[in-house]
């Protein structure tokens, strides 16, 4: 093996990175945001009394859950366009990406919530609270406490998951590893660079949403619950 | 024909893709499997080395893109010298991949055997070695299986990737198919149903496997 | 009399909170000894401290010739000469009553697979469960795994018989099942060191009753000590720590 690794080449275009990773970034955090509100309301669907709303958000669910997410955004993008319904790449990718991480943060939530002992509830009503308030008080918020690093290792793979919106030309860091080696035909230093960053990308991104649990759940703070 | 220049022997065509799905997994799980199973011993080794390396090596993987660990062995092969076909780049990355992964969970449910029986098996006189082998393994065994199960539903979606570096599995023949009749929507509604097909199965045994356990609900991530 | 156990001047602590202040006895061979005491007393550590699960911060143990005290001792020759019984039994969930008795005797002392069943149906009857060798702990009851997991650990031959509150998790008949096993290996001259909180069975039993309180070694005495509790802290656990 006669190869010169070469990776100033590489690293000189860090700005073509930055983009790139900025990219993965726009994508990454709205998503993680609309989608774990939407895997909420879908959790809460799926342990409804009314039948077929169950159903629909378990169908759902188990549809996103058991097909690759590179066939799911290639059905929204070009799927859809070929229907008529054209999108661009990048709203193509986030609505993928929030549909996709949505269906997975719903079941997370749903066993945090199913998890919740009876005899709490029962306690909350004994007290007086409404039906929404235990749910609000009682269900949903030590559900998202008790599951929190569950999800919080949900994000980070979805992060991971935007690379594969590459494959719509979006210009996310994937995508710019790609054109950096068309460029100084460095292949092999593109993307280990690239792994490089999204490891970084990572560890900033658990970090980030420790600190945001630290901030939100107080009890894990004061107690210094593990996790 | 079938719908929009769809015919049986595109379907065939497709079957033969999902074929390699299935072989690509395989390779995927046992290579995986193994290579996992050491990565797990390692992460609860005594010596305090070992326990670091294996667990910067499980943090590396986790922390990647399988897509960019397939593009850096894809073009690492190459450098090497090996002119080799993309089976082997989506192998070689899948194994590694799998190896963290499967690594992990199964350290998680060694480490779940109650303590209790650690020590039991420790005041029985028995050697590091026959602990493992014949009072906790046994026992993590039957805790480690529905999520390996899961995690094999993972392993299948994820051999999609391997389309990118042109290994005609599942997708790969269904943009080779859609290339030649321009029916995208069909031809990728068709290539879900497949996958759905070969992963709900697993799914839904991944979950009775876990009732029957009676571990609760243990959700894993994934995409 | 030669002395099987010996603890001399045991100070131990998990982290800031001293649980062994000083312990020192000493167990001649074929005794009995019942160390009782409130919770936090560190019975049960002083007990777990001889079976090496614990590593004492100063002072002495030896146990069976062994110098348990030692960081560097083989631990597996140690635990060859030393029997433990839990309050959890600790049955391995997965063998058979058979074969949980037989595990060790195979591995340990690379006994053949008749030999060590010999061993194990020696040990069940002794313990009145001959009949019960192909069922899984999970099918027994409490009183049964527990006597399961005498025989186990007698299946050793060892030295001397630690037991861990082994009644304290069993109701009251299934109790008295189990302390008839433990009669019966005493009359059988097996050395003996129980934590418990059978205060009737320590003072008919026991040659020596030890009272811990507060990590240290308060009063020693035979059986009838419990009857007649000289300091004022073993007069009021007789009187409420029952």
């Amino acid at each position: 093996m006669n190869y010169e690794f070469d990776f100033s080449s590489v690293l000189a275009q860090w700005p073509q990175f930055l983009e790139g990773a900025w990219v993965t970034i726009q994508l990454s955090f709205p998503a993680t945001i609309v989608g774990l509100c939407l895997g909420v309301l879908c959790a809460i669907g799926r342990r409804s009394a009314v039948r077929w709303v169950s159903k629909l958000c378990g169908i759902y669910v188990e549809v996103i859950r058991n097909t690759p997410f590179l066939v799911q955004i290639f059905l929204v993008f070009f799927g859809l366009a070929s229907l008529g319904w054209k999108v661009s790449a990048f709203g193509a990718a986030l609505v993928s990406l929030i549909i996709n991480v949505a269906a997975y943060s719903c079941e997370i939530v749903r066993a945090g919530m199913d998890s919740i002992h009876e005899g709490q509830i029962e306690a909350a009503e004994c007290l007086g609270l409404s039906k929404a308030q235990v749910y609000w008080h009682v269900i949903l918020w030590p559900a998202l406490e008790k599951v929190y690093p569950a999800l919080t290792s949900q994000f980070v793979l979805l992060m991971l998951a935007s690379s594969i919106t590459s494959q719509i030309s979006v210009e996310e860091l994937t995508a710019i590893a790609s054109r950096v080696q068309a460029d100084t035909f460095r292949p092999f230093e593109a993307y280990i660079v690239v792994a490089v960053a999204y490891l970084l990308l990572s560890l900033l991104m658990r970090v980030l949403l420790w600190g945001f649990g630290q901030m939100v759940f107080a009890r894990r703070r004061k107690l210094k619950v593990e996790g | 024909m079938i719908a929009g220049g769809f015919s049986y022997e595109h379907v065939y065509f497709l079957l033969q893709g999902a074929l390699w799905t299935v072989c690509l997994s395989l390779i995927a799980f046992v290579g995986g499997g193994i290579a996992g199973g050491v990565v797990a011993l390692c992460r609860i080794s005594p010596l305090r080395p070992v326990r670091w390396l294996s667990y910067g090596y499980v943090q590396l993987i986790q922390g990647t893109p399988l897509l960019v660990l397939l593009f850096v062995a894809y073009f690492g092969l190459s450098i090497a010298g090996l002119k080799l076909t993309g089976l082997v780049a989506a192998g070689l990355s899948m194994i590694i991949y799998v190896s963290a992964y499967l690594g992990e969970i199964w350290r998680g449910c060694i480490q779940s055997v109650a303590k209790t029986q650690w020590e039991a098996a420790e005041c029985l006189a028995l050697s590091r070695t026959q602990r493992m082998r014949l009072v906790i393994l046994p026992q993590a065994v039957r805790i480690a299986t529905p999520p390996t199960v899961g995690f094999m539903v993972q392993i299948v979606k994820n051999t999609s990737l391997a389309s990118i570096v042109g290994f005609v599995e599942l997708v790969r023949a269904g943009q080779l198919i859609n290339n030649s009749i321009f029916q995208p929507f069909l031809v990728y509604l068709l290539i879900a149903i497949f996958y759905f097909a070969m992963c709900y199965p697993l799914s839904a045994w991944s979950r009775t496997l876990e009732r029957r356990l009676q571990y609760g609900s243990r959700v894993q991530p994934g995409t | 009399m030669s002395i099987v156990v010996e603890l001399k001047d045991v100070h131990k602590s998990f982290g800031n909170n001293a649980v062994l202040k000083g312990v020192s006895f000493a167990v001649p061979k074929g005794d009995v000894v019942a160390i009782i005491g409130k919770s936090g007393s560190g019975k049960s550590t002083a007990l777990r401290c001889m079976d090496r699960l614990e590593l004492i911060d100063s002072g002495h143990i030896e146990v069976a010739g062994h110098r348990v005290s030692d960081p560097n001792i083989e631990l597996r020759a140690l635990r060859m000469d030393v029997g433990i019984v839990f309050q959890s039994y600790n049955l391995f969930p997965h063998l058979t009553v058979e074969e949980n008795v037989m595990l060790a005797p195979r591995a340990v002392k690379k006994m053949s697979k008749s030999q060590a069943r010999e061993i194990a149906h020696r040990t069940l009857s002794q313990v009145g469960l001959s009949d019960k060798a192909q069922s899984y702990p999970e099918q027994l009851s409490g009183g049964q795994q527990q006597r399961v997991a005498i025989a186990r650990s007698l299946a050793m031959e060892p030295k001397v018989m630690l037991f861990d509150e082994v009644t304290s998790a069993l109701d009251p008949q299934l109790t008295s099942e189990v302390l008839r096993v433990i009669e019966q290996l005493a009359s059988e001259g097996m050395t003996m060191i129980l934590v418990t909180h059978e205060m009737e069975f320590a003072s008919r039993v026991a040659d020596t009753v030890i009272f811990m309180h507060e990590g240290k070694v308060w009063e020693t005495g035979p059986g009838s000590m419990l009857k007649n509790p000289q300091t004022p802290e073993l007069q009021s656990f007789m009187a409420f720590g029952l």
